[in-house]
């Protein structure tokens, strides 16, 4: 086990080094520098300008040089400026990363147990399962946008129950988790249906029932478990997006966060924060899915061998 | 006890419910990337600081040259501005401000010269990284005459000598030393983004209180503040990028007001209007910001200026304006505002008229192809690419019934959109569009527009792409005009100038214009004194005038 754990972090490492390369070339190879965007927004700026700041932020270097220079600080723990906020990185990647985990971790936690139950409930009752699968399919092709605006009408605008978006207390985070969590509960709710259902028919269950376990305690304590692999494999999954934030959702709330953090970064050509966050983003998944790889072995010994 | 932690969490968790109205929160739709006033040009940075800070002059809501900080005007005639010859023999400038007395920053300490002496040496220096540097390199010379009076020399003669634009002092006593130890660096430990609740940064009305990155400033009075009293105690301004997210906040009441500056467009905000009836008082004022149309003069078929005009006439700008706009945006025949002093009501106004456009097209060899598209005499279809940057609802909506208008006197425009940064980043600054290119100008009062017609400023690799006459206009006495101008002291000789401009401008049509943008501002109907400008100094900074009705 240590040294699956070992190689996999290396592979993480290697990884992460490759990625942040290319994450670099793709940001510098998009049109227009940061420069040509401030020429653009402001006539004042002239030849001698553009030039001046073009050195001064190092826009001059070849694209290598700039990349090396850039790793070279990173290995030593200095993640930079971003040219967009005038913060250092790390200081701003802390508060979104934060918001995100608390957006995407509630919404998740409650599409897992929503999704979950509600695949129980179609595996224990099977003329319920159609009705299940509609909703988990509406849930799937219900675009988040239209949901959120919806909601932010219905309980903000037209109730005046719930704020319409920002970032503050609990209140704050109803309308953002319900959106995310809709779209999310769908999948959950059809692999743990047809998981669940699968497990149901297993000959262990059958024994059990023989035993005289309740049709519950079948499902819960003999089926989840071994219906719990695939549904493992799509949380760690989305436990990337966890960390790499939900845009429009946090876009339409006006919530700070870890998606529109990197989408701004992008659009911006702030190398220092759309570098650190997307590394951050891909590390954090590959976490994750090693976690996952290593909670499926400890519930099937079998993957191990 | 249980009822108790029930209500204290109820407190906790709904914090929005009714707010005093001692506070007032505003939406905008950008946060400022910086807070420091003399790096960056950004609206957003404008809007906010001018709730916290004052330059020493500024353009007011009737577009006038204003003291804010300072005591009286330079002129020629009071003798603060004086014609003099620079060391090395050019005609130049000696213009003298006095500060008002009284003036304090936000920690007490007096606001005197060494505060703008400071500004100046830090702008002057190239690593400090100042954006637009060129009154840097123009004023050559600070003289700190005494605590409160202070002289630039310019090395040359401008019409604009009288206004400071964006310098403005700095607490050279919380500054300083920071950008003396590393000027390179002072953009990131600058107090003004990496502390900036230090009282002592700001010399508004209100200073900063807390910033939460990216989403939320809220502001409180300033107590050293010396000029009239703000109403408000608290103030909170809000960034929310997307505009229905933005209405939604004001319709559920956690926004008072919506700052037109950087606000909803115009016609969402006569939708919200027409929706929500008397709750709201939506107000509309003509901005600096020119909607108009590129045209790549280095295409051939471009290059008969005939052709440039049939495209204009085929346009209906007032119908565009009456149908998607609800008739709230103004008109341009260049790129004069007609708000602005110099603007010429008599310059040509080429009204809508398809058969003078379709004649024109004819005099100028394109004739009618058996597509409905003209051609040429060798055949060439007059046919070319309309773009605008992507996602702006307005502009595409606009796009489509030009590219409609257009095919009624056999012209195809191809649309073809880009996302903003790759417009403004790529196609444009590189003169990369083959066609006409939608898009805005922002300016400010009086602005000569050297930039976007001299035809030195024309982008090319040698220039390393900088100037923005993007379309590639040349004309001989165009550029004479724009070199006389900013010279020029006399105003009714500039006047003259300026209609000259505006008559070439109108005739050679170097880019189409189309309107001149509306700022529509959101405001409670309680709320009263905003006067909104139109311009780059906004309706902030004379917020201490905002009042509860």
């Amino acid at each position: 086990m240590t040294r699956l754990i070992l190689s996999r972090l290396a592979q993480i490492a290697v990884t992460a080094a490759i990625l942040s390369l290319c994450a670099f070339l793709l940001i510098a190879l998009m049109p227009g520098d940061p420069i040509d965007l401030a020429i653009a927004g402001d006539p004042r700026l002239t030849t001698e300008d553009a030039a001046r700041l073009r050195a001064l932020h190092g826009l001059d270097q070849p694209l290598m040089a700039r990349y090396l220079a850039w790793a070279g600080a990173v290995l030593q723990g200095n993640f930079g400026h971003s040219r967009l906020f005038a913060q250092p990185v790390a200081q701003l990647l802390g508060p979104a990363l934060l918001s995100s985990v608390k957006l995407l971790g509630l919404a998740l936690a409650i599409a897992i147990t929503v999704g979950v139950g509600l695949g129980g409930l179609a595996a224990l009752k099977p003329r319920l399962a159609p009705a299940v699968q509609g909703l988990a399919l509406f849930a799937q092709a219900v675009p988040s946008f239209w949901l959120g605006l919806l909601l932010i009408i219905l309980f903000a605008v037209q109730l005046g129950w719930l704020p319409a978006g920002g970032d503050g207390g609990l209140s704050f985070l109803v309308l953002p988790v319900a959106t995310l969590a809709f779209a999310h509960l769908a999948s959950y709710a059809r692999h743990a249906a047809s998981a669940l259902t699968a497990a149901m028919g297993e000959p262990h269950i059958r024994t059990a029932r023989a035993h005289g376990a309740g049709e519950g305690r079948l499902l819960w304590r003999h089926a989840l478990p071994n219906a719990g692999v695939p549904l493992l494999t799509i949380a760690a999954l989305d436990a990337g997006a966890l960390v790499s934030g939900a845009l429009i959702t946090e876009t339409i709330f006006a919530r700070p966060g870890m998606g529109k953090l990197i989408y701004d970064a992008v659009m911006g050509n702030d190398f220092n924060l759309a570098l650190l966050a997307l590394l951050v983003v891909a590390i954090m998944t590959m976490l994750a899915t090693l976690a996952a790889d290593l909670a499926q072995r400890w519930l099937d010994p079998r993957l191990s061998r | 006890m249980a009822f108790r932690f029930v209500l204290l969490f109820l407190i906790w968790a709904f914090p929005a419910a009714a707010q005093p109205r001692e506070t007032l929160a505003i939406g905008i739709t950008q946060y400022p990337s910086t807070l420091h006033p003399n790096i960056d040009t950004m609206a957003a940075k404008s809007y906010v600081l001018g709730f916290v800070r004052r330059p020493v002059t500024a353009y007011d809501a009737d577009w006038k040259l204003v003291c804010l900080l300072c005591e009286a005007l330079p002129t020629l005639e009071n003798g603060q501005a004086r014609l003099e010859t620079t060391p090395d023999g050019k005609p130049g400038l000696r213009v003298t401000w006095r500060l008002r007395e009284g003036l304090r920053w936000g920690d007490g300490t007096p606001i005197t010269t060494e505060d703008l002496r400071f500004a100046y040496e830090a702008g002057r220096e190239p690593a400090t990284g100042i954006g637009p540097a060129e009154f840097y390199r123009s004023a050559y010379e600070f003289i700190a005459e005494d605590a409160r009076t202070f002289t630039l020399r310019f090395d040359r003669v401008t019409f604009e000598f009288a206004s400071l634009g964006d310098f403005a002092p700095l607490p050279a006593h919380l500054e300083r030393e920071l950008w003396r130890a590393d000027p390179r660096a002072y953009r990131s430990r600058t107090l003004y983004d990496t502390q900036p609740t230090t009282r002592g940064l700001w010399n508004g009305p209100y200073r900063i209180a807390e910033v939460q990155t990216g989403s939320t400033i809220t502001l409180e009075r300033n107590p050293e503040w010396s000029g009239e009293a703000p109403a408000f105690r608290r103030i909170v301004i809000r960034a929310v990028e997307s505009t229905p997210a933005l209405e939604a906040q004001l319709l559920a009441g956690q926004l008072d007001m919506i700052a037109g500056e950087l606000g909803l467009p115009v016609e969402q905000a006569t939708a919200l209007a027409r929706r929500t009836g008397t709750r709201f008082r939506v107000e509309y004022r003509p901005g600096l910001s020119y909607e108009h149309m590129d045209l790549n003069l280095d295409m051939p078929i471009f290059a008969d200026r005939r052709v440039r005009q049939a495209l204009l006439l085929a346009l209906d700008r007032a119908q565009i304006v009456a149908r998607l706009f609800e008739g709230r945006q103004t008109v341009a025949n260049s790129s004069v505002n007609p708000l602005d002093w110099p603007s010429d009501p008599s310059v040509r106004a080429w009204p809508h008229d398809a058969q003078r456009a379709a004649a024109l097209l004819e005099e100028a060899g394109w004739r009618p192809g058996p597509d409905g598209i003209r051609r040429n005499a060798a055949g060439e279809r007059l046919s070319f690419e309309l773009m605008t940057t992507a996602g702006n609802r307005s502009r595409e909506a606009t796009q489509q019934v030009i590219q409609a208008q257009w095919r009624r006197i056999g012209v195809e425009a191809r649309i073809r959109n880009e996302p903003p940064r790759v417009f403004f980043g790529e196609t444009m600054s590189r003169r990369r569009f083959q066609g006409a290119a939608l898009y805005a100008w922002i300016s400010s009062p009086e602005n000569v527009p050297r930039t976007t017609l001299h035809s030195g400023e024309i982008p090319t690799a040698a220039r390393n792409w900088s100037g923005q006459n993007y379309p590639g206009f040349r004309n001989v006495e165009m550029d004479a005009l724009l070199e006389a101008l900013p010279i020029e002291l006399d105003r009714e000789k500039r006047r003259l100038l300026w209609h000259r401009l505006q008559a070439i401008f109108a005739e050679e049509l170097p880019s189409l214009p189309l309107w001149f943008r509306q700022d529509a501002h959101v405001w409670p109907t309680w709320l009263e004194g905003v006067r909104p400008t139109g311009h780059l100094n906004y309706s902030s900074l004379w917020a201490e005038q905002w009042r509860v009705r």
